[in-house]
């Protein structure tokens, strides 16, 4: 998934292997996460798709089934694998993740560490963002998901660039041995309070924390834990709205342009035809917001640890 | 100071200001923004006064600056830790206490307060501190008492601002860079919030090792966020008309040798030709050199501004020189170009608020590697539905989405926990989706 060094740059060797991981394609928000293996096959409602027809394509290729239905084979992103992971626990999703990872300022070469793993989705961004030089340290309490996360990061080519630990961190803080090394915590827990004074400790002067809680009640209690040794404590709501794009068919009435009543906004018009024809059925590209939106993830919390001179 | 140079590209040794870097001054806890670079000469106005910032050099990012007045007149100096918290919000111990008092006799008359300015500038004289004046402030206010808790706080706060302003470092990165302009001059970055450019990075794939097409005509915020989250690759900053556009913000974060090489400017019709004569090739791209970024400096719009908007402080011409600030936006070499024609562009980020959206992208498409995603910004959604339907309808890329993303702001305080009362309504539109190889030709 990542190009961790020159010799294997994401726009090289676009061409599928056996051994790959690919992400099959059906249709929005339907995809599925394969490896490509020379003597398997792909099953799903548009029919059976043999793997050894797919190796030797370029990422991106559609490819049909015995029952002349399609799906395309794209290459795997933290984006898409985001998607198609198994959840183990909820999962953050892309407008969170985006968001943190800008403002936890986050580079190429940084050290991160995040408590819970869970399901490895935000995990796998960190990674993209601090590669190729730096490191991710994760800690799950959960012995279970621990190495079902480990599987994930062997799956999607990453865990040369992170550790999976498994820890009590809400009991036990983050260990000793990254105190002062840390260039970002994230935390995911349910008492996030409990480790703001080890996060401290982990981090460099200046550096940035995380808090992610879905109740408001979890943010105040971890503002306050800040006080004493953060500083820049904010806190955000993120969402995602999506647009629906549709060509749709308009009648105009006689004349020129068409009565007003029968227009929509003019922001939101594209003729595309000329509308000067008596009784032509012209056709407009439309966009309006998704009627289901998610409502809310978390609150996303950040500080800075203060610089002592 | 020159060693660091060498080790600038290293995330450790950017935690520490040298000569020469740019730096982002947050003056009376964000009251004022301003950019600046660190050199022998620079100042920083406030109030009337010119302040040298010669005292930040060397100092670590996040360090918290007072203007103190001492013997030899007034100078920024470094506030140690135990200074810093005088604030009831940053004391760990502030306990909620049942408030008895109100405003209710408080009469807005301007008579409660004493102390007169010649007052003031006498205790000056003598050599108080700024926070020896608030104190005097506070003890001649005949109205100080009878405040809430909270207005105690408040009018302290204001106090400080006025006679003891502070001054906090901050690390210009693409985060703070963003914000910055996206509160002072939006337009110039076609009103794209911090969580649009953040969406923009992740949808469009930015990592390590990638090649990277950019269309930026925000100013080069783009061009620069992108660099800054790849350190390695190529970030292939294009036009498609016949000079380059402004990259001027690039120049703000600090970028050392390694990543400004990496900062390489192409024209689509470079691209697209066929390997000509080199020396032909230069001859109508004259524009793109190197020197490029300094002829835009001097006639970027802020030095035309009034001088009450001086808060871009651009260096001149022989500062710039003395501290050899690594320049990005060179032309890419012909042997770069053909490794794209070759393999095509890892993803496509565009932000081109003047080119038609769809001929941009039907126009680049072809350049980009199999399965390539792409993230296109603009302010209008109407462009993004007209690209998004053309795409579907010409079979040229799955996962299509356009988002919009929202954001907003929590103040969070004991008992009084809430949504900001400010808030942006708008940070743009983003279609999204990746590349697919066109069936006809598989």
């Amino acid at each position: 998934m990542l190009a961790l060094d020159t010799s294997k740059k994401l726009s090289f060797s676009k061409l599928i292997a056996s051994g790959d991981l690919v992400i099959v394609y059906e249709r929005h928000e339907t995809m599925k996460a394969v490896k490509v293996c020379e003597g398997s096959v792909f099953q799903n409602r548009f029919g059976m798709f043999k793997h050894s027809h797919w190796i030797g394509l370029p990422f991106g290729s559609k490819v049909y089934s015995n029952k002349s239905g399609y799906v395309y084979l794209l290459a795997p992103s933290p984006e898409l694998w985001t998607l198609v992971l198994s959840h183990r626990t909820q999962i953050l999703y892309i407008a969170d993740i985006s968001f943190v990872i800008m403002y936890l300022e986050i580079v190429p070469g940084c050290l991160v560490l995040e408590s819970g793993t869970g399901s490895g989705s935000l995990t796998t961004s960190l990674v993209r963002a601090v590669a190729p030089t730096g490191h991710v340290h994760t800690f799950d309490f959960h012995e279970q998901r621990a190495a079902s996360a480990r599987e994930d990061f062997e799956r999607t080519g990453v865990s040369s660039m992170v550790t999976v630990g498994v820890r009590d961190i809400q009991g036990k803080g983050f260990p000793d041995e990254l105190c002062g090394l840390a260039d970002a915590v994230f935390l995911d827990l349910p008492q996030p309070w409990l480790v703001i004074v080890s996060a401290a400790k982990m981090l460099k002067p200046d550096a940035t924390l995380c808090s992610f809680s879905p109740c408001i009640e979890q943010v105040q209690r971890s503002c306050e834990a800040l006080r004493t040794n953060f500083t820049d404590i904010r806190t955000f709501e993120v969402l995602l709205r999506t647009y629906e794009v549709r060509e749709v068919k308009i009648n105009s009435m006689r004349g020129q342009g068409g009565s007003p009543c029968q227009q929509p906004p003019c922001k939101r018009r594209h003729t595309n035809e000329g509308s000067d024809k008596q009784e032509s059925v012209s056709s407009a590209i439309m966009a309006r917001p998704s009627a289901e939106a998610r409502g809310h993830t978390g609150y996303l919390t950040f500080a800075r640890l203060r610089c002592s001179a | 100071m020159s060693g660091n140079q060498s080790n600038v590209d290293s995330v450790q040794s950017r935690r520490v200001t040298w000569e020469g870097c740019s730096v982002l001054l947050d003056i009376n806890d964000g009251d004022r923004l301003v950019f600046s670079r660190l050199t022998e000469n620079s100042t920083l106005k406030i109030g009337k006064k010119n302040y040298s910032l010669r005292p930040l050099i060397g100092c670590p990012f996040g360090s918290l600056f007072q203007v103190e007045y001492g013997a030899e007149g007034s100078k920024l100096s470094r506030l140690l830790r135990s200074a810093e918290v005088s604030n009831i919000e940053d004391n760990g111990d502030y306990q909620p206490v049942e408030e008895h008092r109100d405003n209710r006799e408080l009469v807005d008359n301007n008579k409660a307060q004493s102390l007169s300015g010649e007052d003031i500038e006498e205790l000056r004289r003598q050599g108080a501190t700024g926070d020896e004046i608030i104190e005097a402030l506070i003890a001649n206010s005949a109205t100080f008492e009878k405040k809430t808790a909270f207005s105690q706080e408040k009018y302290r706060l204001k106090k400080q601002k006025k006679y003891a302003p502070r001054v906090l470092l901050r690390r210009p990165v693409a985060r703070s860079i963003c914000e910055t302009y996206f509160t002072k001059y939006p337009a110039r970055i076609g009103f794209m919030r911090v969580d649009t450019l953040s969406l923009l990075l992740s949808m469009a794939n930015v990592a390590a090792n990638s090649d990277i097409l950019v269309v930026d005509m925000v100013g080069g915020l783009l061009t620069g966020a992108v660099a800054e989250r790849m350190g390695s690759g190529y970030v292939c900053n294009m036009y498609l008309e016949s000079s380059p556009y402004p990259m001027d913000i690039v120049r703000m974060f600090n970028f050392g040798d390694e990543i400004c090489k990496r900062i390489v400017r192409t024209s689509l019709s470079d691209l697209c030709s066929v390997q000509n004569d080199p020396s032909e090739q230069m001859g109508h791209d004259v524009s793109a050199t190197a020197n490029s970024s300094n002829e835009q400096m001097c006639s970027h719009e802020t030095l035309t501004e009034p001088s009450g908007m001086e808060e871009i402080a651009l260096p001149s011409e022989n500062e710039v020189s003395k501290c050899k600030i690594p320049k990005a936006g060179d032309k890419a070499s012909q042997e770069t170009i053909d490794l794209w024609k070759a393999n095509g562009f890892s993803s496509l980020i565009v932000a081109a608020p003047e080119l038609d959206t769809w001929n941009t992208v039907k126009d680049l498409m072809p350049h980009l590697s199999h399965s390539a995603p792409f993230a296109i910004y603009h302010q209008y959604l109407q462009p993004l539905a007209t690209c998004m339907h053309r795409l579907q309808s010409e079979k040229m890329a799955v996962g299509l989405q356009i988002s919009e993303p929202w954001l907003r702001e929590y103040q969070v305080l004991p008992s009084r926990t809430h949504p900001c009362m400010q808030m942006s309504a708008f940070g743009g539109y983003i279609l999204s989706g990746v590349k697919i190889c066109n069936p006809e030709s598989a």
